[in-house]
C-alpha cells in the first residue's frame, strides 16, 4: 500500500509529462487527479492503522542505492506514526489542490505540464517523508525544491516569475549547503547515514568534541546546527526567507499546496524526524527556538502592511512556521507537528480561498482594488471567515488548539530554557499581529464599498521602491522582485465584468479544508498533545529523559492560556476599526510613521541588503576574476604574452592550420626521438 | 590474431574504420553518405567489442586483466596494454560517447567530412590507448599524440579565434607534457624498466618522488585543467565544433584524473601526501572562482566550459582524500560529467546549428517553440548542478563526503560550489529557455530532430539511471579504489614507523 502512495504521483506525473500532447488535457488532470485521490485515501487508512491503529510502523527496503566503503544508504519506505501524519497531510492537500486546480486553472493551454509538475511534487514529498535515511530526505528535499522551482516559474513568460523561481531555488541551496556538510559530519561521527544506525550511536556521543574548522566543538550541537540551517531554508525562517514572498508569482494552487501546506513544513518535519538527534544538542535547541521565535514576529509586522493579498498570507505562513520551531526548540515536538498538521488544513484553505477570490476578480491580487465581495462570492467569504478563525486561534478551531498550546509550551519551558521567555513574549505579540493582519485581509478584501477599478488612491504606496529602482537599469534581473503592480497575464479588463462565485470543482476542497479547519483541532488533539499521546506516536518522536513539556504545558497558568485569546480579540478590534468603523486610520498612520512604514512595507529591506551584500558582490567577483584574473594575469603573463610573438611571426610563414601542428608534432617528434635515444643508450649500456 | 589480444582490437578498431574511409575518393552526397555510416559503424562496433570486454571484466578484482605484451624496438621497451577498475570505466565511457561525437557532426560538418572523421576516429585509438597502455613511455605516446587530432579539429572545423584557441591549447599542454618526459626518463634511469606494472612496486626515494610528482602535476594540471592553468579550456571549447567540445570535455580532461590515479597517487605516495594541502588549495580555488566567472559569462559555451573547471575541481580534490568516499566519488564524478557536461555542448550544438551564435543574448523563450529541448536541457542543468537522482549527486556528495573527513575547511569551501552552480546554471537556463520568444530570428526555430532525440535519449536514461542506481560504476572502480588506499596507507605508515624508529 505504501509503494501505491508514493509512486501513483510518479506514475501519474509521467502520464501527464510525457502524454500529455497526446491524451489531452482533460485525461491528464483526470489522470492525476484521480491517483491523488487514491493516494489521499490509502493515506488515511495508513493513518488509521499505524497512528490511531496498533501497528508500529515498517520500513520496507526497497533496494540498495549506494554502497561505498562504510557508507551504505538504500532506498526505502519508512511509515510510523510521523510518517502517516506527513502522509495524510500531503495527499489531502494535494489531492484537493489538483482537484482545486482544475476550475483555476481551466484558461491555461498548458494544464498537462502542470498536473505533471503538481503530481512530481508530490512525489518528491512522499519521498522526502518516507526516508528512512539521511540521503534518501535530502533526495526528497531538493526533489521538492525542483519541481517548487519549476512550478513557481510556471508562467515562464513572466520575468517576475522566472527571477522569483531561481531566488527560491538559490536560497534554498544556501540552506541545503548547511544540511549536507550536516549530512557529512553526521557520517564522519556515526559511520552511517540510516536513521536506526544514527540514533542508536547519538546517546553515546551525547558532550563529545570534535575538532572541526579549526575549532572544538560540541559534535552534536554542530550536526544539529547544521542540519538546521537546511531546515531554515527550505521552511524559510529569518535571514532564509527572503524566497518564500516573491514564491507567490506561482499559480495560487501552487502557494497552497507548496508554500502553505507541505513543503515549508519538511524544515519542521526534519526537526521533529531527527529529534532523537536534537534532544541532545539543547544549545541548539535554544537557537531553534531563538530563529523561530524572530521569524513569527519578524513576519507578522512585515504581514501587517502588505496589499497583495497573496504575500499577506506568505508572511502569515513565514509566521506560523516560526511558531512550529518555537515549539520544537522547546521540546515538543508533538506540539511543532501538531499546530504543521492543523495548519496544513487553513492555510491551504486561506490561500485556495483567496485564490477564489483572485478568480472572481478575474487575476487582481491587490486588496486595495477589492473590497465588498461578501455578497459576491459568499461562499467563499464564509470560507474565508473560517479559515482566519482558525489562523486567529478563535477558540474550539483548529488553530486555538495547536497555536496555543505552542504559547504555553514556551512558558512552561521558560524555567531551564534560555530563549523560551522571549519565544512566549514573541509568539504572544505575533498573535495579536496575525489577528490584526488577518481581518485586515478580510475587511478590505469584504467589506466596504465595491472599487470598480484601478489603484490611484494611495500615493504613499505608489513609490517605486529602492529595489525597483535598482531594476530599473536592467541589471540583476537575478533578484527581481516587488512586482506588486503587475500580476495580470492576458487579464487587463478588470472591472468590466461583474465578480463572480467559482465553480463547484473549486469550492469543494474549500469546503473539505473548511471543515478540517474547524475540527482538526478538537478531533485530534488528545492524540497528538493529549493523554493518548505515547499510544499515538508508540516512539516516532523522541524526548530526552528530563523533557516533561508535553505535561508541563497544560499545567500553565489561567492567564498564559488566555493571553493569545485576549490579543486575538484585542487584533481582530483594532483592524475592526481601522478598515471598517473608521477607513482612512491605517493611511493617517501610515503618512504619521512615514519611515517605519516603509520599513516594513520594504520587509525590513532584506532583499535590498542581501542585493548589496551577497548578488552584487558575485557578479562583481566573477568579472573580477574574468577580466583581471583570467584574462590579464594568467593569460597576460602565460600564453598570450608568448602567442603574440609567435603568432605575428607565423602568421607570415604558414597558414595555421598546418603551421601550428608542425610546431607540435615536431615537438613531439622530438620527445620520441629523445625517448629512443635514451633507451638505445641504455641497451647499449 | 597475430598474437594481440582483445585490448589491441578495442583500441585499433577505429583505423580499420579509417582505412576504409582513405579508400573513399568522392565528394559526392552518396560517398559523403558511406563516410558518414562507416564511421558511425566503426564507433559502434568498437563500443560492442568493449562492451564484451566489459562483461569478461572481473570487478572483484585488483588486478590488471586482458594483459597482453609484445617487445618492441629491442631493449627495455615494451608494447604492454591492460585494464583495471581505474581504466575500464573511462574505455567504456570513450568508446560509448564516439557514436554520440560523430552524430552531432552528422549535418552541422560539410567541409572536408572525411578528414574529419579520420581525426575522430584516430583520436578514439589514442584515447582507449591512453587508459589501456600499460607501459608508460606507451602511455606517453597516446597521451600526447590525442592532442595532435584534437588540434586539427579545432584548428581547422572550429570557430572564427580558432587559431588564438589551438595555438593556447598547445603552449599549456606541451610545457606540462616535456616535464612529464623527463620524469619518465628518471624513472626509467631508476627503475630499469617502463613496464607500469613494475613501476607501481618501485620504491621511489623521497627526494626524487617530489620533484617526479611535481613533472606529472604539470602534465595532468593542465589537462584536468585545473586552476590557474585552465585558461585555455574556455577558449578551446569554444572555438571547437560541438563534437570536439563533447569529446574534450568528456573524455580528454578525464585524461589528468586517471594520470593522477594511474601515476601520482600509487607512484609517489609520500609526496602525494605532502602535496595533497596544494592540491585541496587549487581544488577549492578553482571551485569558488570559476563558479563565480561562470556566472558572468555571455557565451553559452564559456559558461559550461568554466562549470566544467569547476566540476574538475571536485575531482581533484575526491581523489586526495585518498578515502573510499573521496576516491570513488571523484572518479563517478568524472563519469558522471562525461555523460553531463558532453549532453551539455550537445544542448549547445543543437541551436548553435540552428542559429550559427552561441551569444547567451541571442536566445530567450525557446521553451515556446522546443519544449522538448527545454525538457532535455532542464534535465541536463539539474544534472550538473548536482540534484540527487542523476548522476552528478553521486560524485558530489561521494568526493564532498570522503572531503569532510580529510579536512572539514575544504569540504566547508568546496560545498559552498552546490550554491554557486545553482546560481550560474539556472541564471543560463533562464535567460536561454524562459521568457517570451520576441527575437525575430528565433521566430521559426524549430525543435529536435528525430536524429537529436536518437542522440539524447540514451543520454537522458544514463544520467537519471545511474542517478538512482550508480553502484554498477562504483563497483567496477570499489577493488582498485580499496587497493589503492591499503598500499597507500602500508607505505605511509612504514615510512612513519622508520621516522619513529631513527
Amino acid at each position: 500500500m505504501i509503494y501505491a502512495i508514493v509512486f501513483l504521483p510518479l506514475v501519474g506525473f509521467l502520464i501527464a509529462g510525457a502524454l500529455g500532447p497526446w491524451i489531452g488535457v482533460r485525461a491528464s488532470e483526470l489522470v492525476t487527479t484521480g491517483f491523488l485521490m487514491i493516494c489521499a485515501v490509502l493515506s488515511w487508512i495508513v493513518f488509521f492503522d499505524v497512528a490511531l491503529g496498533h501497528n508500529h510502523g515498517y520500513a520496507p527496503i526497497i533496494g540498495n542505492w549506494m554502497t561505498v566503503g562504510d557508507l551504505k544508504v538504500d532506498w526505502a519506505l519508512r511509515v510510523d506514526t510521523l510518517t502517516a501524519v506527513m502522509l495524510v497531510v500531503v495527499n489531502t492537500v494535494s489531492s484537493l489542490v489538483h482537484l482545486y486546480s482544475i476550475g483555476y486553472m481551466h484558461e491555461d493551454p498548458d494544464r498537462p505540464r502542470f498536473f505533471a509538475y503538481l503530481s512530481l511534487f508530490t512525489f518528491a514529498m512522499l519521498m522526502l517523508v518516507t526516508a528512512d535515511n539521511l540521503v534518501q530526505m535530502f533526495f526528497g528535499w531538493e526533489g521538492v525544491g525542483l519541481a517548487s522551482y519549476l512550478l513557481i516559474g510556471f508562467w515562464y513568460q513572466k520575468p517576475s516569475a522566472n527571477a522569483a523561481a531561481i531566488k527560491a531555488f538559490v536560497v534554498n541551496r544556501v540552506g541545503d549547503f548547511g544540511f549536507a556538510l550536516g549530512i557529512f559530519l553526521v557520517f564522519q561521527l556515526t559511520k552511517s547515514l540510516g536513521f536506526e544506525e544514527v540514533f542508536a550511536a547519538v546517546p553515546g556521543l551525547a558532550g563529545k568534541t570534535i575538532h572541526v574548522f579549526g575549532m572544538d566543538l560540541d559534535a552534536l550541537t554542530l550536526a544539529t546546527f547544521l542540519l538546521f540551517i537546511g531546515a531554515m531554508g527550505k521552511s524559510a525562517q529569518f535571514l532564509l526567507h527572503t524566497w518564500l514572498p516573491d514564491a507567490m508569482e506561482g499559480p495560487t494552487p501552487v502557494s497552497a499546496l507548496i508554500h502553505a501546506a507541505t513543503m515549508v513544513t519538511a524544515g519542521v518535519f526534519m526537526v521533529a524526524r531527527l529529534s532523537p538527534i536534537f534532544e541532545y544538542a539543547p544549545t541548539t535547541l535554544e537557537f531553534v527556538t531563538l530563529v523561530g521565535a524572530v521569524t513569527a514576529i519578524f513576519a507578522a509586522t512585515v504581514g501587517l502592511v502588505q496589499n497583495d493579498i497573496k504575500r499577506v498570507i506568505a508572511y502569515s505562513t513565514c509566521s506560523q512556521l516560526g511558531y512550529m520551531f518555537v515549539a520544537e526548540g522547546v521540546g515538543a515536538y508533538s506540539i511543532g507537528v501538531y499546530h504543521l498538521f492543523t495548519h496544513a488544513f487553513f492555510k491551504a484553505l486561506l490561500f485556495l480561498g483567496a485564490g477564489s477570490v483572485i478568480h472572481a476578480m478575474h487575476h487582481e491580487q491587490d486588496m486595495r482594488n477589492m473590497g465588498g465581495l461578501r455578497k459576491d462570492i459568499p461562499f467563499t467569504f464564509a470560507m474565508m471567515i473560517i479559515g482566519t478563525l482558525a489562523l486567529t486561534g478563535f477558540p474550539f478551531t483548529a488553530g486555538f488548539y495547536s497555536k496555543d498550546a505552542i504559547i504555553e509550551a514556551a512558558y512552561a519551558a521558560s524555567e531551564h530554557h534560555h530563549v523560551a521567555m522571549f519565544a512566549f513574549i514573541a509568539t504572544v505579540a505575533a498573535a495579536g499581529l496575525t489577528s490584526f493582519y488577518s481581518w485586515r485581509l478580510v475587511f478590505m478584501t469584504f467589506f466596504g464599498a465595491r472599487k470598480a477599478h484601478a489603484v490611484q488612491s494611495d500615493h504613499a504606496d505608489e513609490e517605486p521602491t529602492a529595489a525597483q529602482l535598482a531594476h530599473a537599469d536592467g541589471d540583476h534581473t537575478h533578484q527581481d522582485h516587488s512586482h506588486d503592480h503587475d500580476h495580470g497575464h492576458g487579464h487587463d479588463d478588470h472591472g468590466h465584468h461583474a465578480p463572480h462565485e467559482s465553480p463547484i470543482v473549486m469550492l469543494a476542497p474549500l469546503a473539505v479544508l473548511g471543515l478540517g479547519a474547524l475540527g482538526a483541532g478538537i478531533v485530534f488533539g488528545k492524540y497528538f498533545i493529549g493523554h493518548d499521546y505515547d499510544e499515538f506516536w508508540k516512539g516516532a518522536l523522541f524526548t530526552g529523559r528530563d523533557n516533561h513539556i508535553i505535561h508541563e504545558f497544560h499545567d500553565v497558568a489561567l492567564g498564559v492560556g488566555l493571553a493569545p485569546t485576549v490579543v486575538m480579540a484585542l487584533g481582530f478590534v483594532v483592524a475592526l476599526y481601522f478598515y471598517v468603523l473608521k477607513p482612512g486610520t491605517a493611511q493617517a498612520l501610515a503618512r504619521t510613521f512615514p519611515r517605519l512604514y516603509r520599513f516594513l512595507l520594504n520587509k525590513w529591506y532584506f532583499d535590498e541588503l542581501y542585493d548589496f551584500l551577497f548578488v552584487r558582490p558575485a557578479f562583481a567577483l566573477g568579472r573580477l576574476f574574468w577580466k583581471g584574473g583570467d584574462g590579464a594575469i594568467i593569460d597576460g603573463l602565460g600564453p598570450d604574452g608568448v602567442a603574440a610573438r609567435v603568432a605575428d611571426g607565423a602568421r607570415l610563414a604558414v597558414r595555421l592550420q598546418t603551421g601550428y601542428v608542425y610546431h607540435y608534432a615536431f615537438a613531439m617528434l622530438i620527445g620520441v626521438a629523445a625517448v629512443v635515444t635514451y633507451f638505445i643508450a641504455g641497451g647499449l649500456r | 590474431m597475430f598474437g594481440f589480444g582483445i585490448l589491441s582490437g578495442v583500441t585499433f578498431l577505429p583505423l580499420v574504420g579509417v582505412a576504409f574511409l582513405l579508400t573513399q575518393k568522392g565528394d559526392d552526397a552518396a560517398s559523403l553518405r558511406n563516410i558518414r555510416w562507416a564511421t558511425l559503424a566503426t564507433t559502434l562496433a568498437t563500443f560492442a567489442l568493449s562492451l564484451y570486454i566489459w562483461s569478461g571484466f572481473d570487478t572483484t578484482s585488483a588486478a590488471f586483466q586482458f594483459v597482453e605484451q609484445k617487445n618492441w624496438l629491442g631493449s627495455g621497451l615494451v608494447y604492454k596494454l591492460g585494464v583495471d577498475g581505474f581504466s575500464m570505466p573511462f574505455v567504456l565511457l570513450t568508446t560509448f560517447l564516439m557514436p554520440f561525437a560523430i552524430l552531432a557532426s552528422w549535418d552541422s560538418i560539410q567541409k572536408r567530412v572525411k578528414e574529419y572523421m579520420i581525426a575522430f576516429l584516430v583520436l578514439e585509438t589514442l584515447m582507449v590507448g591512453v587508459f589501456c597502455a600499460l607501459d608508460i613511455v606507451l602511455f606517453y605516446l597516446f597521451f600526447e599524440g590525442g592532442l595532435i587530432p584534437m588540434f586539427l579539429i579545432i584548428g581547422i572545423w572550429g570557430g572564427k579565434r580558432r587559431v588564438y584557441a589551438s595555438f593556447k591549447f598547445f603552449l599549456y599542454t606541451l610545457v606540462g607534457s616535456l616535464l612529464m618526459l623527463v620524469a619518465i626518463l628518471a624513472m626509467y634511469g631508476k627503475a630499469g624498466t617502463t613496464d607500469i606494472t613494475v613501476l607501481l612496486h618501485t620504491d621511489f626515494p623521497k627526494e626524487m618522488q617530489t620533484w617526479l610528482w611535481l613533472a606529472f602535476f604539470a602534465s595532468f594540471a593542465v589537462k584536468m585543467p585545473m586552476w590557474p592553468v585552465h585558461t585555455w579550456l574556455p577558449d578551446a571549447h569554444v572555438e571547437a565544433p560541438t563534437a570536439g567540445s563533447v569529446i574534450l570535455a568528456a573524455i580528454l580532461l578525464k585524461m589528468g584524473g586517471y594520470g593522477f590515479i594511474r601515476f601520482s597517487l600509487p607512484m609517489f605516495p609520500d609526496a602525494s601526501t605532502n602535496f595533497a594541502p596544494l592540491i585541496y588549495a587549487l581544488s577549492v580555488i578553482a571551485i569558488v572562482y570559476t563558479s563565480l566567472v561562470a556566472l558572468v559569462q555571455e557565451d553559452i559555451k564559456k559558461l559550461i566550459a568554466y562549470s566544467s573547471v569547476a566540476h574538475m575541481g571536485f575531482v581533484t580534490m575526491g581523489l586526495f582524500t585518498l578515502n573510499a568516499q573521496g576516491m570513488q566519488g571523484a572518479i563517478f564524478q568524472m563519469i558522471s560529467h562525461g555523460l553531463v557536461a558532453g549532453a551539455l555542448f550537445l544542448c549547445v550544438g543543437v541551436i548553435y546549428d540552428r542559429m550559427h551564435t552561441r551569444e547567451i543574448a541571442a536566445y530567450g523563450g525557446l521553451v515556446n517553440r522546443m519544449p522538448l529541448y527545454a525538457f532535455v536541457f532542464m534535465l541536463f542543468t539539474m544534472a550538473n548542478v548536482g540534484l540527487p537522482g542523476t548522476t552528478g549527486f553521486i560524485g558530489e556528495f561521494l568526493s564532498l563526503t570522503g572531503a569532510f573527513q580529510a579536512n572539514s575547511w575544504v569540504a566547508l569551501i568546496a560545498t559552498s560550489g552546490v550554491v554557486l552552480s545553482a546560481a550560474y546554471a539556472l541564471y543560463l537556463y533562464r535567460r536561454v529557455i524562459f521568457g517570451v520568444l520576441d527575437k525575430a530570428s528565433l521566430k521559426n526555430i524549430a525543435d529536435l530532430t528525430p536524429r537529436e532525440i536518437a542522440i539524447f535519449t540514451p543520454l537522458v536514461l544514463l544520467t537519471l539511471y545511474y542517478g538512482i542506481q550508480p553502484q554498477a560504476i562504483l563497483n567496477a572502480t570499489q577493488a582498485s579504489v580499496d587497493n589503492l588506499i591499503q598500499t597507500h596507507t602500508a607505505l605511509i605508515d612504514a615510512v612513519k614507523l622508520a621516522a619513529a624508529g631513527q
